[in-house]
């Protein structure tokens, strides 16, 4: 070991604490621009914070890339959920009549919307790819209003960072923070491929959140709460992914 | 240092890799061509295995544990952590002008017959040139060159394009690589491409003295032993 002299001793020690100085910046400055994912600790904590924060710098206002109508696949697969209750089925019965989203938390006027009052937003439509974890996807016509409209509607507080949805299904639920929230493409779907949207594919209500994987697009959505802090959601996690080992930010 | 360094981490980073990628390909081991693919759809080609999802029609009547959350999590963390290494050995390669005196081949190799000549001497199981211990050959050279400069980022490339955001952000990078599961099954392939060259790598290695090898990768020290001249 005689040959480590006293300049690489000391230029090793002066790169070592440049790294440390520039690490405990980096993370500060993530923390003051919101940066750090609900899911930032434990092991894979530093990868996850580093693909949030990569993906928040980069692609906070890019579009998710829509084809052309030719393109809609002919075999879009609808992913198993568990079995639906009695009570889906009986709402199933009258058309879903009686079905309605609540929007509520940290906005200045909750509300109550039918699945009619819905349809009353300015009503869009985007052709966009569902992509799996897995690894499969499809493209199909997703039609519905943006979230931002109804937001804008009830009027989400200044001090809001996430949004929390909630399926009828119980246990089923996730959030997205305000940016994505007020993305125009995220939008809350009531029509797919010139219908309505069917039952297998999240009917008569699916978030549609096409910058991200499969399983944010929460289906059968029944409440919408807005929200300053993930702390008192479950785990404190941000959705129930989590907690077996997913990522609560699906955009990789 | 640093070359052996970032080896290293690579390795650890690699293996990493190729765990948590074979996991994620068990949740659906059929692969496609063009933009779209799923269960309902015919696949370019699928692998015998069974999968982690009941709802992939794999042939067989059972279903594997799903490990897909943290093999996810995973094999993004170990990407970082080689894009940083790779960015910190790239840097200092250059700096060090480790690639033009180690990896470029020299001017006088530049030709098909140089790299003819190393398989002549390969296939007649010739001894090695008493220089070639210190240095490598234009074959080993050309192929550390492909790997670093040609894999390494297209394996990154065909990974990201399969990220949502990283497509919203950057379209036409996974336009000209044909759609979103052929660069699934690009990924597939360029990782098989690299498991091939660690295959033959540790087999040279083997063949050249693993112990003496190994150690001079991790010490920097050549042991002084009949291989060196």
């Amino acid at each position: 070991m005689s040959d480590i002299s006293r300049r690489k001793l000391i230029t090793t020690g002066i790169a070592a604490a440049a790294g440390f100085a520039g690490l405990a910046a980096a993370s500060g400055l993530a923390r003051r621009y919101e940066l750090i994912p609900p899911d930032s600790g434990g092991i894979y904590g530093p990868g996850e914070t580093l693909d949030y924060a990569a993906h928040r710098l980069f692609t906070t206002h890019s579009l998710a890339r829509e084809f052309p109508r030719s393109m809609i696949s002919k075999e879009p697969f609808a992913n198993e959920t568990d079995p639906l209750g009695d009570a889906f089925k009986r709402h199933q019965a009258t058309g879903f009549s009686g079905w309605s989203l609540s929007v509520d938390g940290m906005v200045a006027r909750p509300a109550s919307f039918s699945l009619a009052d819905l349809k009353t937003f300015p009503i869009h439509n985007q052709i966009t790819e569902v992509a799996c974890e897995e690894g499969w996807s499809y493209i199909a016509e997703w039609i519905g209003t943006p979230l931002a409209n109804v937001l804008n509607t009830v009027g989400v507080l200044p001090q809001a960072r996430y949004l929390v949805y909630f399926s009828f299904q119980p246990h089923w639920w996730d959030s997205i923070d305000i940016a994505d929230a007020l993305h125009p493409q995220t939008f809350l779907t009531l029509g797919m491929n010139d219908s309505d949207l069917l039952v297998p594919f999240g009917g008569p209500l699916r978030l549609r959140v096409p910058r991200q994987l499969g399983y944010k697009s929460v289906k059968y959505i029944t409440r919408i709460t807005a929200t300053d802090s993930l702390k008192h959601f479950g785990k404190g996690l941000g959705s129930e992914g989590p907690e077996f080992g997913y990522a609560w930010y699906g955009g990789i | 240092m640093l070359v052996r360094v970032t080896h290293w981490i690579t390795v650890i980073a690699f293996f990493a890799l190729l765990i948590t990628g074979i996991e994620i390909l068990i949740s659906h081991p059929r692969f496609y061509w063009g933009e779209t693919g799923n269960s309902g759809t015919r696949p370019l080609f699928s692998i015998p295995i069974p999968s982690s999802r009941g709802t992939v029609p794999s042939g067989y009547n059972y279903v594997l544990p799903d490990q897909n959350g943290w093999s996810r999590a995973l094999h993004f963390e170990a990407s970082w952590l080689l894009l940083f290494t790779g960015l910190a050995y790239g840097i200092a390669g250059l700096l060090t002008r480790h690639f033009r005196r180690n990896l470029f081949p020299p001017p006088a190799d530049r030709n098909w017959r140089a790299l003819r000549d190393v398989f002549t001497s390969y296939l007649r199981r010739a001894p090695p040139d008493p220089a070639q211990s210190c240095s490598y050959n234009v074959v080993q050279r050309t192929t550390y060159l492909l790997v670093v400069f040609v894999l390494f980022p297209l394996v990154f490339w065909t990974g990201l394009a399969m990220s949502l955001a990283f497509e919203s952000a950057m379209p036409f990078a996974v336009i000209l690589l044909g759609g979103r599961q052929s660069a699934r099954t690009e990924h597939f392939f360029l990782s098989g491409l690299l498991v091939a060259f660690l295959v033959v790598h540790v087999a040279m290695i083997i063949l050249a003295g693993f112990k003496n090898r190994t150690r001079a990768m991790i010490t920097g020290r050549v042991a002084p032993t009949s291989e060196r001249p």
